[in-house]
């Protein structure tokens, strides 16, 4: 039963690092998210760590065996492709066969199995089609149920679900959770979607540009972002750019504009540029002009009607740009150009250094 | 009678069997030049088109030289290794099918989506496994295309073929081609020629379409069984020294069997050069070279019409096929029928186009002569267009009419620029292919000399099968297919770097 560990690993494309020095560990049975925007390297490593492609430097192991030499095919992994790849010339039932035909099962072995997973996938029907005239869901659980007919232990799944429909998307999202789980996988799941990867993993990497930037359960990365690109990519932020006034115990900050603001900091000095992130759902939003401390002041711009949340742009008095989603059904409606005062809890802020590069940069995908 | 059957069976069982061979080593080739990483494959697929675009005439010739006579690799083993018969007509079948082999299976291979082999591989199946369960029966329409392809051209060819078949050896075309000879030298009578031509003919068109029914129904039913317990034992040749030594092989045999005979007869060329003064007799146009540069002119010029003429009736034609104006039936009907001048021999299409015009008196032999190449190349242009044409979303020229477009101006501004290095490359393989035409050339007319016409008569005259011509010798064959080659080359280089930006 493996733990996969990445020690070191180092993958460059001319003069491009698709992965930097990465160093990873996910334990065995977990169900495991890499995450992160087009060109951060996670399919590069869930390629790496399938045998696809071979790293420049460092180590691959699955369990105890080191494998950055081993073919594919040796590796004992499950993959499903982004694509699919499901065999056109052969059946459903045919592709589903394909793992243990090849490693030599007896015919009735093969069938039973066969059956399981299909089983298991909810498509015992549809065997003798071929997978052009399947419809892109039952694909994806043709090419899961292939992955598993094979026996490994280890499930690798690139983007999976990127070919779908919303819906389908959602429901079967939890179906391949279910999956491992019951069968005891230890499972790696690359997605650019953060619900996607929120929703069903035990763990998330988020990585930008070749590393890792933090790993972390989905409620610990949510709520204890680690930096100014998680806040942004996971969920939604506000970002207020100011510095820092006093910092003692609870530190006081100056936003543009004057206003004043308080939040808890450790490790970052007085006078030092900030950035204060602040999550949509957190603020609490008055109507009429209040000014105190620790309040910002501005007039609605936009409402937009969510179906679960209502949406408000508010633009400050200051001239930043402020969201708000307040739950639309149990929460007094607002209105375009009501003017606003937004209050927010001092523990439900984070704050981080303004980096050198600007902030748009940092938070760019 | 006898000897027509006798003929015809050659003809059928030497196209299947080089057709298979071509296959045998091609499809390892094109493996390598699809798969490989290194800078020099881009020569080796460069190289490997050479003997496509070498006259056929050149090449009998060529071969000749380097297997049967003194000069080539026969003095390695004193005298004439292989002298001219069914084993050389084999190898020059072999030698010019090659390359179209080789350019079909690398275009399906580079077109072939690598993540089924990945899949594969990821569900434990090693190379070698992965390759013949899953990659070749995908591509499988391919081989069978290359396959075809290989056996029309063996069956069509005749120009080399009676240059290397020597005294004895007959297949089809060199059967029809020995009644033309006889009936010139008065051995036979006009009847017996018209009724042995035309049976032989009839024959030959008739079986050809049938073997090609067969071959695409048969071929898509082919399914090679799993083969329990062949991946462990498949595991063992997957692998880097499998692999080195299979691609060794390949190189050995494009190389020695395929790449250096073609080239062979370039080399009194080269001597011409050295010395001089051959060479600058040819370019003057001095005594017999005068004909050649005629021949020359009379082969580019019916070339540059028929490809004009072609692109003006091939695009229509596409453009039916395509998108299916007649509906699925008859353009399915006329797709096939597109494809008969491919698979009839060139020969017998120049038979019967002189037996159908012959009621027209006074019909020069200049206009057969288009109307033969015509026929024979306005098909490979049709295909090259109508494959493009199928490429375009039929949205594009959907939403031209939508945004007021009037039909013409459809083609002209999205089709036309679109599919214009498919129509670049079409053109220019009916060009290569109406230079290098020999049978259909030779049955229409008597008069007129094209350049593989000419090469034929030269090489005879060389060995003494007609009448000598005087001033010429075995090295001005040579030199006239070394120049013949040289042009062939520079046509398909510019082919390449034009071709070369369309690459998306």
């Amino acid at each position: 039963m493996p733990d996969v560990k990445i020690v070191n690993v180092t993958k460059k494309y001319g003069n491009v690092y698709a992965l930097d020095n990465v160093t990873l560990t996910i334990h065995d049975k977990e169900y495991f998210s890499l995450l992160g925007p087009s060109g951060c390297g996670k399919t590069t490593l869930l390629r790496l760590i399938a045998g696809l492609i071979e790293p420049d430097s460092g180590e691959i192991y699955i369990g105890d065996r080191r494998v950055d030499k081993v073919p594919p095919e040796d590796r004992d992994i499950g993959f499903v492709f982004q694509t699919f790849a499901l065999f056109p010339h052969m059946t459903a039932w045919g592709n589903v066969l394909y793992g243990p035909k090849v490693k030599n099962y007896n015919e009735k072995e093969a069938k039973i199995i066969g059956h399981e997973v299909l089983e298991l996938v909810k498509l015992n029907e549809r065997l003798n089609a071929y997978p052009s005239e399947l419809s892109g869901g039952m694909m994806q659980r043709i090419a899961v149920a292939r992955a598993l007919a094979a026996g490994a232990k280890t499930l690798l799944l690139d983007e999976p679900l990127g070919q779908l429909d919303a819906k389908v998307r959602n429901e079967i999202r939890y179906e391949i959770r279910r999956m491992a789980k019951d069968l005891k996988l230890t499972a790696i799941h690359v997605t650019h979607d953060q619900s996607e990867a929120m929703s069903i993993s035990d763990r998330i990497a988020v990585m930008k540009k070749g590393k890792i930037v933090q790993i972390g359960s989905p409620q610990e990365l949510y709520i204890k972002p680690n930096s100014l690109f998680v806040a942004h990519f996971i969920g939604e932020s506000n970002f207020l750019e100011g510095y820092i006034t006093s910092s003692n115990g609870i530190a006081e900050l100056e936003l543009r504009g004057g206003f004043k603001a308080k939040a808890l900091i450790t490790g970052i000095k007085a006078g030092e540029r900030i950035v204060l992130a602040l999550r949509p759902e957190v603020c609490l939003m008055k109507k009429g002009l209040n000014p105190n401390e620790n309040a910002l002041l501005g007039k609605i711009e936009k409402v937009t009607f969510e179906g679960t949340f209502i949406r408000y742009e508010i633009h400050l008095e200051n001239g930043d740009h402020f969201i708000i989603n307040k739950p639309s059904l149990t929460e007094e409606w607002m209105n375009v150009g009501d003017d606003v005062t937004i209050s927010y809890p001092i523990d439900k802020a984070h704050v981080f250094m303004n980096p050198e590069g600007g902030l748009t940069q940092e938070i760019a995908v | 009678m006898n000897t027509a059957l006798g003929a015809i069976s050659n003809s059928f069982s030497i196209g299947l069997i080089v057709a298979a061979l071509d296959l045998l080593a091609g499809v390892p080739l094109a493996w390598l030049i699809a798969r490989g990483k290194s800078r020099w494959l881009t020569v080796l697929d460069t190289l490997a088109d050479l003997p496509f675009v070498v006259p056929t005439a050149a090449l009998g010739y060529s071969l000749l030289l380097f297997w049967s006579s003194g000069g080539g690799i026969s003095s390695f083993f004193g005298g004439s290794l292989i002298s001219p018969g069914w084993l050389l007509v084999m190898l020059l079948h072999f030698t010019f099918s090659f390359p179209v082999v080789v350019r079909i299976m690398v275009g399906a291979m580079l077109d072939y989506k690598m993540e089924y082999e990945r899949a594969s591989r990821t569900l434990g199946a090693p190379p070698l496994t992965a390759s013949r369960t899953v990659t070749f029966p995908i591509i499988k329409p391919s081989l069978i295309a290359a396959f075809s392809l290989a056996f029309a051209r063996s069956l069509s060819e005749t120009g080399a073929t009676f240059i290397v078949a020597g005294a004895v050896f007959m297949n089809g075309p060199v059967f029809l081609q020995t009644l033309s000879n006889e009936l010139k030298s008065g051995t036979i009578t006009l009847a017996t020629y018209q009724g042995a031509t035309v049976f032989a003919s009839i024959i030959l068109i008739a079986v050809s379409l049938s073997i090609f029914a067969l071959i695409r129904i048969i071929g898509q039913k082919i399914k090679l069984p799993f083969g329990h317990g062949l991946p462990s034992f498949e595991k063992k040749l997957s692998y880097k020294k499998a692999a080195w030594s299979r691609n060794s092989i390949a190189l050995f045999v494009f190389v020695v069997i395929v790449l250096v005979p073609s080239l062979f007869v370039a080399l009194p060329a080269f001597q011409a050069i050295a010395s001089g003064t051959p060479l600058i007799q040819a370019f003057s146009g001095s005594g017999v070279w005068a004909s050649f540069w005629q021949s020359l002119l009379l082969s580019y010029g019916l070339a540059g019409i028929v490809t004009v003429l072609g692109i003006m009736l091939g695009i229509p034609m596409a453009i039916l096929l395509a998108r299916k104006t007649f509906g699925k039936w008859p353009s399915a009907v006329l797709d096939s029928l597109i494809n008969v001048p491919i698979i009839v021999p060139s020969i017998a299409l120049g038979v019967s186009l002189k037996f159908f015009w012959q009621g027209i008196s006074g019909m020069p032999d200049f206009l057969l002569l288009i109307f033969a190449h015509l026929a024979i190349t306005y098909p490979y242009f049709v295909r090259s267009m109508s494959s493009a044409m199928e490429r375009i979303s039929v949205d594009m020229e959907e939403a031209a009419k939508t945004l007021g477009a009037k039909p013409f101006t459809v083609f002209k501004s999205i089709v036309l620029p679109l599919t214009k290095y498919s129509i670049l490359s079409g053109a220019i393989i009916v060009f290569t292919r109406s230079v290098s035409e020999t049978g259909a050339t030779l049955a229409v007319t008597s008069h007129l000399q094209t350049a593989p016409v000419l090469i034929v008569n030269w090489v005879n005259s060389v060995r003494g099968v007609i009448a000598p011509i005087a001033g010429v010798n075995s090295l001005t064959v040579g030199l006239a297919c070394g120049i013949l080659i040289l042009f062939s080359f520079m046509i398909l280089l510019i082919l390449r770097l034009l071709t070369r930006k369309g690459k998306m």
